[in-house]
């Protein structure tokens, strides 16, 4: 029997961004907020205080800041007609757990989506003609739009201390920054960090094929900054523990830093840490959630009351609760009908790496995780997709967000793996070489859906959630003619030996390597309840005091970092929530 | 040893083994500058028999046997050898690195997803077998080993020449090489993962003595502080690396 605790305003699953900017907003509110976080309590002091946070063996083998696969993991497949297998060992993609969740390893691109991702379809079709889809492809148009997003993308921004230089202003286009970008309401909170030899290069080699570069923006604080809530940054000092890492420094924006110092003074904000949770409750007619339950950090069952249920457990966990909670019908990749699971994908990641004579201090070694040099001019609407043969879009950019040797160093194409011959290419290598990368955007397709396996469980006896994903040919064109203009770019830098590794045709998704954690789509928000699980304001069409928040709901990915358009949509959210769920619950768009 | 005594190989082998060991003492010392003329090349040249290179410090493997000790030795001085370029893997301590490797969390599965049923998948998948991470490694040497007893004649992998060593080594990587009980290209990947991850990491785990890899490649280690470096263009990097413990290199 589950105890039962006092009923409270409202109850939210996983601490990290969305958790987080949930947490802010409803306490700012007056409500009583608990927070439910399956990992860890961690912070700066002591979690990710140097030297410790910096050993390698620990971050990147160990994985120790991410999340663990042991209890809960998913399971993927190529096709509906496979068997799914488990996600045994870290590859592909790297969710966090802890305090703070993937927005404490993350390495800080801030984008925003292009005003023309919120209308994907309707602007493919209005450009190439309905046709130009392939049938299989299910992407939508996003119910909101840029405008309405706008100042959430700001408070966001401001509250992360993100750090660039903004290309439109106010309808004025502004020398330095991306000109396609979608018009912001003032600069950036901070100047575009540094650049390290490889953002410095991509200048030269963009500019000479015509494009507009520009700073990657950042939410890695270029200069001293005291965020709105309060919360203070540190400039960034370059260490090159970004992705894996916590911050050792108070410069890369997170959760723990920007947001929780506030929370944690608070009175009507609890926060449950090792806490997980098993399933949302339903009242007898399966309207409205009653709350949660989870295992408490003894292997307890407690109940949790609420009026309102947040799902704010990174964009997997979201689609995996609901579909083990009844909220919503399951999606049916055979008839097309049911919505949670529909529309997952992912992110089109590839990679150019450059390698230079001894004279060449790229220094590697060196990281500032988002900070570099990108280009929008294959992105959006720059991009004529009739004539490059593809849906969707892409940046190409220099990062470098740092290496060491435990996280791999590259080394020529043809080298061997061991021996002489390999010593000397990587002593040769290491701090002369860097890397471009492709990130292409990321369809929907019909066939690619989540849903419970029928076989595998976790450590808790709950179905895992089962992955059913592969690249389509569209993502494989789009992979190698942007992988062909990176690879046109870097022989104007002339490197002594370069590789590139664009998608072969049939090439199947390979879940062993890492490629990037934005997995998105599962629970999209939409405009008809027939083919969104949300609406508008990311509340359950068929539940409507359970709000699920985080990438989950986009209906595809577009050629961008999620992160800035999560917060966004988590403001977003949180303000529908305040203005008026809470005058009257219910739902806030009639289906 | 030599079916000739008297053949070169054997005299250039003697001269080089007595050229070699006080060198290798000299690095466990932590005296910089070590560094080796001789390549694998020339040894293969030679048919030089295998010298067993001395493991710094006075360690002893608990987790290892004797004879698992002997191939991970072996196998580790084929992988990173020493030689012009920089130390070897054994001089750096990688088989202490990973006889402590073996004994944590992460080496028992610790946070990889262990439960069945173990089913036969596409390559793009990963692992889907019931081994951890030491299993594979225990049950991969015993396999290599018992290979090549039953091909050369009763010798273990240890016992045999460096280009044998190396060939066997190559044949396991494409995985060629037929083994009883294990893939030769899991146990293959798992163990060069391995020796990487011991020749670079922290020397705190037990690897990488006196940050010799770090000094190869010219890795500033955990110095995590370049806000005055990012961007200088036109010198080297100037500092030496540091440790977890504060170790200057």
């Amino acid at each position: 029997m589950a105890t039962a605790k006092p009923k409270v305003d409202a109850v939210i699953v996983g601490m990290g961004w969305t958790g987080a900017i949930l947490a802010k907003e409803l306490t700012d509110a007056g409500l009583h907020v608990v927070v439910l976080e399956r990992g860890a309590d961690r912070d700066t002091q002591p979690d990710f205080a140097y030297p410790k946070v910096v050993d390698e063996l620990e971050g990147s083998v160990h994985r120790r800041y991410l999340q663990s696969l042991s209890q809960e993991t998913v399971t993927a497949r190529h096709g509906l007609n496979g068997t799914a297998v488990p996600y045994r060992q870290m590859g592909s993609f790297k969710p966090g757990t802890g305090v703070g969740g993937a927005g404490s390893h993350w390495s800080g691109c801030h984008f925003r989506a292009l005003p023309e991702d919120f209308k994907l379809r309707s602007n493919v079709e209005q450009r190439y003609g309905a046709k130009f889809i392939p049938s299989d492809m299910s992407i939508q148009d996003f119910p909101v739009s840029y405008e309405d997003l706008e100042p959430h993308f700001d408070h966001f921004e401001y509250v992360c201390g993100t750090s660039g230089k903004a290309g439109v202003i106010q309808g004025v286009k502004q020398a330095g920054g991306n000109p396609f970008e979608g018009s912001r309401s003032r600069e950036f909170p901070l100047g575009p960090n540094p650049n390290y030899l490889g953002a410095e290069m991509f200048y030269k080699g963009a500019r000479e094929m015509g494009w507009d570069p520009y700073p990657i923006p950042a939410s890695n604080a270029s200069g001293p900054y005291v965020n709105p809530y309060g919360c203070q940054m540190g400039p960034c000092n370059a260490c090159g523990f970004c992705s894996d890492y916590g911050c050792l420094n108070y410069s890369k924006a997170s959760p723990n830093i920007s947001i929780l110092p506030v929370l944690r003074q608070r009175k009507n904000f609890e926060l449950r840490t090792h806490a997980q949770v098993l399933k949302v409750n339903l009242d007898s007619d399966g309207k409205k959630a009653t709350g949660v339950t989870y295992l408490d950090a003894q292997g307890r069952e407690v109940e949790q009351q609420a009026d309102l249920v947040l799902l704010c457990a990174f964009s997997l966990y979201n689609v995996h609760l609901m579909l083990l909670s009844g909220i919503g019908k399951p999606y049916d990749p055979q008839t097309g009908e049911g919505t949670v699971g529909r529309n997952y994908s992912y992110q089109n990641l590839n990679r150019v790496v450059l390698f230079f004579n001894k004279d060449v201090q790229a220094n590697q070694f060196i990281g500032i995780g988002g900070a570099g040099t990108t280009m929008d001019n294959l992105n959006g609407n720059q991009l004529d997709n009739a004539k490059a043969g593809f849906v969707g879009g892409g940046i190409i950019w220099a990062r470098q967000p740092g290496a060491g040797p435990v996280r791999g160093i590259n080394v020529p194409p043809g080298t061997p793996n061991w021996g002489t011959a390999w010593k000397q290419a990587a002593s040769d290598a290491f701090r002369h070489s860097f890397y471009f990368e492709v990130q292409g955007a990321c369809m929907s397709y019909k066939q690619h859906y989540l849903s419970l396996d029928p076989t595998y469980k976790d450590g808790f006896g709950r179905p895992l959630l089962r992955m059913t994903f592969d690249w389509h040919d569209n993502e494989v064109k789009a992979s190698q003619f942007l992988v062909g203009k990176a690879m046109e770019m870097s022989k104007i830098l002339n490197p002594t030996a370069m590789s590139g590794d664009a998608k072969k045709p049939g090439e199947h998704y390979n879940i062993t390597k890492y490629q990037s954690t934005h997995t998105c789509g599962g629970a999209i928000m939409g405009s008809d309840p027939k083919t969104s699980a949300l609406n508008r304001y990311l509340q359950s069409w068929d539940v409507h005091n359970v709000f699920a928040i985080g990438a989950n709901a986009f209906p595809q990915n577009n050629g961008y970092n999620p992160t800035g358009m999560v917060g966004a949509l988590a403001y977003w959210s949180a303000k529908a929530i305040r203005e008026q769920y809470l005058k009257n619950p219910g739902p806030l768009v009639q289906a | 040893m030599f079916d000739d005594d008297t053949s070169p190989a054997r005299r250039d082998f003697l001269r080089k083994s007595l050229t070699l060991i006080p060198v290798v003492t000299l690095a466990s010392a932590g005296l910089p500058g070590t560094s080796f003329a001789q390549t694998p090349a020339s040894d293969a040249a030679q048919g030089a028999q295998p010298v067993t290179p001395a493991v710094p410090g006075d360690y002893k493997p608990t987790f290892f046997t004797p004879q698992e000790w002997a191939f991970l030795i072996a196998a580790c001085d084929r992988l990173i050898p020493s030689d012009h370029v920089g130390p070897g893997a054994v001089e750096l301590g990688v088989p202490e690195f990973l006889d402590r490797h073996m004994q944590t969390p992460y080496a028992n599965g610790g946070i990889w997803y262990m439960q069945g049923p173990f089913l036969e998948a596409a390559p793009e998948f990963g692992y889907q077998g019931r081994l951890n991470l030491r299993e594979t490694l225990r049950i991969g040497i015993k396999a290599m080993d018992d290979s090549c007893k039953s091909t050369f004649s009763g010798k273990v992998f240890a016992e045999l020449s460096h280009p044998q060593q190396e060939e066997l080594l190559k044949a396991a990587e494409s995985g060629k090489l037929a083994l009883q009980d294990i893939s030769s290209k899991l146990f293959f990947t798992n163990l060069l993962n391995e020796v990487r991850n011991g020749y670079f990491a922290d020397p705190s785990h037990g690897g990488n003595k006196n940050m010799g890899a770090w000094k190869m490649i010219g890795y500033p280690g955990m110095r995590a502080d370049y806000m005055d470096w990012v961007t200088v263009r036109d010198k080297p990097y100037p500092l030496p690396p540091v440790d977890l413990a504060g170790r200057r290199g």
